[in-house]
Order: C-alpha cells, then structure tokens, then sequence
C-alpha cells in the first residue's frame, strides 16, 4: 500500500542525502519526494511517497525518527488528509488537435501557460490520479515533455501536522 | 578543539597523523594534558578508542587524517556502529576551498561514513567547533550509543577564534531520548511475570551499554527465572550463577535455545532479535509472549512480533519494574517455577559443550578453559572473529559486564589486536587476554609494535588451526569439504614474530605443554604471545544451519 510520510526537518546541508540515504541503504522504496524550506527558512518540510507493508512502513518512520536532523515524521496515510501533486506538460499540437488540447485543459481545470505556434504548455494540479487521468488524454494529441512534482498532502483540521498525534517534539531512542 | 576535548574529559585518543591534521597534532605535542597513543594503522586506531570505549563506557576518542587515513578509519567505525559502541572519531579534511576539487587527499567522509556512523558532521566554521564537539560526545554517549564522526577542514583547525568553554548541557532540538519507560507498560509487563509458568530472559549488549548489570542480577534472581545472553551481552549476568544457561543462538547451549524455544514468557532486555540469535523467525519462541526493554524504538519488532514493547533505558526500566516485583501481592500469586527448572535441568543433562582432551592434539576448547582457570576469570577478554570467538563465549566464563570485547554485529577479524590495547591503556593494572586465530591476527598485526611501544602486557592466544576454521567449518558442513581457500597453514612462525616486536612468544604443540605455556605467559611483565596449533579440524558445537530453527542443532 501507498504511504504519504511527512519528514519535518532542520534545513541543514546533507540532509536530503541523510533521508535518501537511508532509504536506499535499508531497501525501502522512495515513489515520490518533494522538498522544500518551510516555516522561517530553517525547516524543511519532506512528503515522501513510499510503498510496502506495515511492518515496512513502520519502520521506515522509525528510521527516520533516528535521524538526528529530524523534527516530526508523520504518516499523513493514517488519517484524513489532502494531496496535490503538480504537472506541467508540453504538448506539439497541429490542427484540429490544437482545439482538442484546450478542451480537455479545460475539462480538468487546467491552466495554459504558455503557447506557440505549434506547441501548448499546461499545468495542472489535483490528485494524482486525475493527473494521470490528464495525461492519457493528451498522450495520442502529442505529448512531448511531462514534469510532476510529486504529491505534497497535509492532514485535515484545525491542528499542525502530527502535533497532536504524538507529544509534539520527536522521542527517539537514538 | 584540543581545549574542548579537555573539556569533555576526553583525554585519551588514538591516532594517526597526515598533512589534514597537523595543526591538531602541533597542539596536541605543546598539550601534554591529553594522552595520545600513535596506532600503526587508522583501523586499529579505531579499534583502539572502541576497545577504550567498551571498557570504560566513556567516548572513545580516534583522529585520523583526510581520505586513505579517514578511509582506513571505516571498518572501524561500522564495527562500532553494529555493536553500539559509544566513539567520536575526528578526521582531517582538505582545506575548505579545496573540498570537491579531487584535492589531495580528498576523500568524500561524510558521504562515505553517513550509513556507518549515528551521526556525522563537517565543521564549516570554527566557532562552530565548541557547538559541534560537544553535541558529537552527547549523541555518541545517550540514547543507543554509536560512533560520531566530525570532518574538520585543514584551514578550520589554523584559524582562531575566541573560547569560553563548552556548554554545560547540549540541547538538540530534534533529539531526545527516552530514558524512563513507559509505566502503564512497565505494570502488564510485571502481570506477565507473575503470571508466567516457563519466563526466560533474553539479554544482550544494552545491558551492558546500559550499565545494568547490578539491576539485572538482582531482579533475575528475586524471580528465580532462567537467563540466557547475547554474544553481546555476555558478563551483564554472572555465568556462574545456576540460572544462567550460557549463550543463544547459533552457536548458543543446546538448554538456552530449547528453553527459548518453550517458553511462554520471553523477556528481551537490550536485544535485538539478531538473525544468529532468532534462527527462523518464525520458529522462534512460538509458545511465548514477549517483552521487549529497549531504547531504540526501530529495535522493536523489527524482526520479531512483540506483545509489550517498553521503550527506554534499561537500568531506568529495571528500576522502575523492581519495585512492583517486590510488593507482596506480586509474590503471593505467582507461579511455581519448578517444574520449568526440571524441563531446564533435563537439557542440561546433554552436556551440550562437551569436548575430549587425548594425550597427542590439543583441543582449542580446552586451552580457552585453561585460560580461563589460570587467571581466575579474572582477564578482560578480546577476541577477533571466528571459532576461536564462539569457543572463547562458551569457555571464557565471565561473571562481571565491560570484560568483553567482541565484534558481534559486523564480525571484523582483525578487531582483537587493537581493541585489546584500547581495554589495556584504559585498565593499566588489569590483565588483558586476547584470544585470537591465525587468520584474524595477520589482519592487524602490525599493532604489535603498538604493545611494544606502549609496553602494554596484553597476552596472546592464538588457537592456531592453520585453517580460517570457522569458513573451513561452514565448508565441511555445507559445501562438502571443498575447503576452498580457508587453508592458513602458510602463516609466519609466531614465536619468532613476536621477538622481532620486542615481545616473548610460546609455542604448545601438545596438550601438556598448554598448562606450562599459561603460566610462563602470565608470569611474563610484557607482551606474550601464545601459539597453541590445536586440532586442526575441531568444530563449533552446537549449531542451528543458518535460517533453521532454534531447535535444531547440530550437537556432537
Ligand atoms: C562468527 C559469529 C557468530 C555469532 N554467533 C552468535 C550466536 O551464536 N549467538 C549470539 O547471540 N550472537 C552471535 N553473534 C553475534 C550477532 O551477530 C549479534 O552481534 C548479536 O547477537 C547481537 O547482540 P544483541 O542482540 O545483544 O545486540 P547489540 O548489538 O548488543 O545491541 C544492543 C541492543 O540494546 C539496545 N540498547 C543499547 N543501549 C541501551 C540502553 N541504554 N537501554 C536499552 N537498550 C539499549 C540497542 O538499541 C540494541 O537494540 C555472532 C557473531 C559472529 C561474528
Ligand atoms: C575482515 C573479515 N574478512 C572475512 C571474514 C569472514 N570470516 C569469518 S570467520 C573467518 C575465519 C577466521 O579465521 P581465524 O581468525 O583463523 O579463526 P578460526 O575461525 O580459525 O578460529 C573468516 C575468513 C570476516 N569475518 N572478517
């Protein structure tokens, strides 16, 4: 099963290497991670998309915990919560075709942000199955480029993000 | 940086120097207040500071300089992170503008030491240095201790910067570890032990780690329940005591791993359910509930299902359980264990260790008893890795934590040397015994000249069977005896070696001269080394094939 894990971090150098050092030297496997600083510029805030069973996904948050640089794991999968994921996609479109881009932008509610003579660039935002959803329709209208940036999510409510499922600060053992 | 080190009481560190680290050494020779002992290779500096460590429970200190010296420093390091050993190593890199250029000497140490230490740092600036020493010391020691390592470019350690001391307490926002368990957890777990008609406890090296011997002992034996241990745990219970049962595992007691195998209360104190302890997860204490006490929470059931996972410090946890163990209603209520002692004591009929000792070969069991007897089991003991190391678990009784120095999670041959000058620098006064094979010995032998130039006592066994025995072992057992590159029949001749290292050397070729070889090796004021050439193919007994159950040994 698919697994959203929220990794607040401090925004110091190596850290992403730490993160993504772990997952690789432990087998687990990383689907998706975006990364960006948050707060006042001395966080940062990972969402790391990853696969596997419980027992996995329990201890990758563990490992993680034990990292020192990092402030809060939280499995956003366990409870209510929102993903967006980001696309751009750049489509050589001719003709008739050239119409049918823009209905189908306009159907999933996406944006146009930029256009030549021969070729559309469309962003769109949702879920990422919708983005999938997107994409195979554009495929046959010729697709050139695609970019995504990999979900991000948040939980639902009024509360920060894990804060109040745990004691707020990390407890590690190590 | 020599100041901080001071001022974290770390005044013991092995070393090696280089160009990286000549500023640290130049202050190291004007500071005569910190002892320096000068290695013969990074590895064994390493060992060296661990060995240090284990004995002691203070941060063993290692300096090495930039790429093959920080490189060299590796093994050593992931041997101490298998083995949660507490160490901050220090290692010279290229000047600051250098890095990332293929510098001289450059080598990439943080990147290459991420996944073999718990944490590691590259001091940017040097007033950084008296944050960043001190947090090294702090995360190396608490939690589940573990090697630290802090690259210090070259320009850092020739720039000035004004100190006013380390911080009395190191505050690291995203890092705090547990100390107390949990009570709620600490009460079911007490309801299980009044409960429990077959409880056996299952320790291992936290137990050590965390100083809690004392309070294992004393809480074992108010319950009268059978102990087994670890390679790692081996002297937190005393082995003398009647309700140890040796070791577990593969090449643990036929009575340890049958009653692990029975029990239907399994208390895991500092354990982590280690692939050479468990055999087949699945089989293993398929009748049992089980306690886990430890302060790593990834610890806990990683491998092994558990029913009350109780995160924190042992010696806190023990603390906190004793005293609900001693409340009247506890007693009065609890099961009678006797005919669990009477199961117990069937097992042991086995006489699972058993060896025989003829008139012509040596049995290396038999020197390692030997040893044992004639200096009272009183030796602190290094081993390095292979038969000679299950057979020193087995016969090298150890009633007393911190005389134990094994590389158990890694299995680094070559650990023994160096980690038995760490231990002898650090207890002066005490006899250190390393017990060791022909093959781990070549491995660091250089270190030799490290004993000579120290003067340090260690004595030497070496079970000599000329073979890499335990390989050659693996190789009767599961390649049919194609003994494939395990023969070390060609090695130097030890005895000569060791006076050419300015230290004395024994040969025992028959098992009568083992008992005269002992004695004129602890009557010796210096370095001895002992060869003993044993049977050349003795075997580990018993032993679980890797990936079979528990229960099933291979016995003799
Ligand atoms: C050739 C060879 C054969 C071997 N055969 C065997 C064998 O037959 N039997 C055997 O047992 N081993 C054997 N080993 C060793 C084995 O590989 C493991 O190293 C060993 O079993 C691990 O011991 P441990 O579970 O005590 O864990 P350790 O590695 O000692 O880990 C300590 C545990 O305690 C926890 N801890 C640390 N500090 C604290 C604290 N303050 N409070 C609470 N918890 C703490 C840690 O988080 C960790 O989980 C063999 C090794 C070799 C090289
Ligand atoms: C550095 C290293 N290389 C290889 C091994 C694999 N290995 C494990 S035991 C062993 C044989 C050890 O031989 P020796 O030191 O002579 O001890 P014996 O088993 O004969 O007692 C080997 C090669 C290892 N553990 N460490």
């Amino acid at each position: 099963m698919k697994h959203i894990i929220s990794v607040l971090v401090d925004n110091e150098a190596g850290v992403l290497s730490r993160v993504a050092g772990l997952f690789s030297a432990r087998g687990f496997n990383i689907e998706t991670l975006t990364v960006a600083p948050v707060g006042e510029g001395n966080e940062s805030r990972m969402t790391i998309v990853t696969t596997g069973d419980e027992s996995i996904v329990e201890q990758v948050t563990k490992q993680l915990h034990k990292l020192v640089p990092v402030i809060r794991v939280v499995d956003l999968t366990e409870g209510p919560h929102v993903s967006r994921e980001l696309m751009l996609v750049k489509v050589a479109a001719e003709g008739e075709h050239r119409s049918e881009v823009l209905r189908i932008a306009d159907i999933f509610r996406c944006r146009v942000v930029d256009a030549t003579a021969g070729s559309f660039i469309i962003e769109v935002t949702g879920g990422s199955e919708k983005l999938d959803a997107c994409l195979d329709l554009l495929r046959p209208l010729g697709l050139v480029e695609v970019v995504r940036t990999g979900r991000v999510a948040i939980s639902r409510g009024a509360r920060e993000t894990g804060v109040a499922a745990r004691t707020g600060s990390k407890t590690t053992g190590a | 940086m020599v100041r901080c080190l001071k001022e974290l009481n770390a005044k013991t560190v092995f070393g090696y120097p280089g160009g990286a680290v000549l500023y640290i050494y130049d202050e190291l020779y004007k500071n005569k207040e910190i002892r320096h002992f000068l290695a013969r290779h990074e590895q064994g500096a390493v060992h060296a500071a661990d060995g240090y460590a284990r004995v002691t429970g203070e941060v063993g200190v290692a300096l090495v300089t930039s790429g093959p010296g920080a490189t060299n420093a590796v093994t050593g390091l992931a041997t101490a992170y298998m083995d949660s050993i507490p160490m901050v190593c220090i290692s010279g890199q290229v000047p600051t503008a250098l890095i990332g250029n293929d510098a001289f000497q450059e080598a990439d140490t943080v990147g290459i030491t991420r996944s073999c230490t718990k944490h590691n740092y590259l001091v940017k600036r040097v007033e950084d240095l008296a944050r960043i020493l001190p947090e090294a010391f702090h995360i190396a020691s608490t939690g589940r201790p573990g090697p630290v390592l802090v690259d210090i470019p070259k320009d850092i350690t020739a720039a000035k910067t004004d100190f006013s001391g380390v911080p009395d307490k190191v505050e690291i926002r995203s890092y705090k570890p547990v100390l107390k368990g949990h009570i709620g957890q600490i009460r079911r777990a007490a309801k299980l032990l009044q409960q429990a008609k077959r409880p056996m406890f299952y320790t291992g090296g936290g137990v050590i780690l965390a100083n809690a011997s004392e309070e294992l002992t004393e809480l074992v034996r108010l319950l009268g329940a059978p102990l087994t241990s670890t390679l790692m745990g081996l002297g937190g219970f005393p082995a003398s005591d009647e309700q140890f049962l040796g070791m577990l595992g593969m090449h643990g007691t036929y009575e340890a791993n049958m009653a692990v195998s029975r029990c239907d209360l399994l208390v895991a104190v500092g354990a982590r359910f280690d692939d050479r302890v468990t055999g087949k997860i699945a089989e293993f204490a398929p009748e049992a509930e089980i306690i886990h006490i430890d302060v790593d929470p990834t610890s806990i059931s990683k491998n092994v299902r558990v029913d009350v996972p109780i995160v924190g410090d042992v010696r806190h946890i023990l603390q906190q359980l004793a005293p609900l163990l001693k409340e009247p209603g506890f007693q009065e209520k609890r099961a009678d264990l006797a005919p669990w002692w009477s199961e117990i004591s069937a097992w042991r009929k086995r006489e699972c260790l058993k060896y025989k000792q003829n008139d012509t070969v040596i049995q290396p069991q038999y020197v390692i008893q030997k040893l044992h007897e004639l200096t009272g089991g009183n030796a602190i003991v290094a081993t390095d890795v292979g038969q000679h190391q299950m057979w020193a678990a087995q016969f090298y009784r150890l009633d007393r934590p911190r005389r134990w120095l094994t590389s158990g999670g890694l299995g680094t041959m070559g650990y023994g040397l160096p980690a038995a000058i760490g231990a002898q620098v650090a207890r002066p006064g005490e006899p250190v015994l390393l017990i060791t094979g022909e093959g781990s010995l070549q491995m660091n032998i250089q270190e030799l000249a490290t004993c000579a130039q120290y003067r340090l006592p260690i004595k030497i066994a070496i079970i000599n069977n000329s073979f890499l025995g335990m390989v050659r072992q693996w190789q009767e057992f599961f390649y049919e005896s194609r003994y494939a590159e395990s023969d070390m029949s060609f090695h130097p001749d030890f005895v000569k070696l060791a006076d050419a290292y300015g230290a004395k050397g024994f040969r025992a070729d028959r098992p009568d001269q083992v008992e005269p070889v002992i004695r004129q090796a602890l009557a010796e004021e210096g370095t001895v080394i002992m060869d003993f050439r044993v049977n050349r193919e003795a075997n580990v007994y018993p032993m679980v094939p890797a990936g079979a159950a528990l229960k099933e040994m291979i016995l003799l």
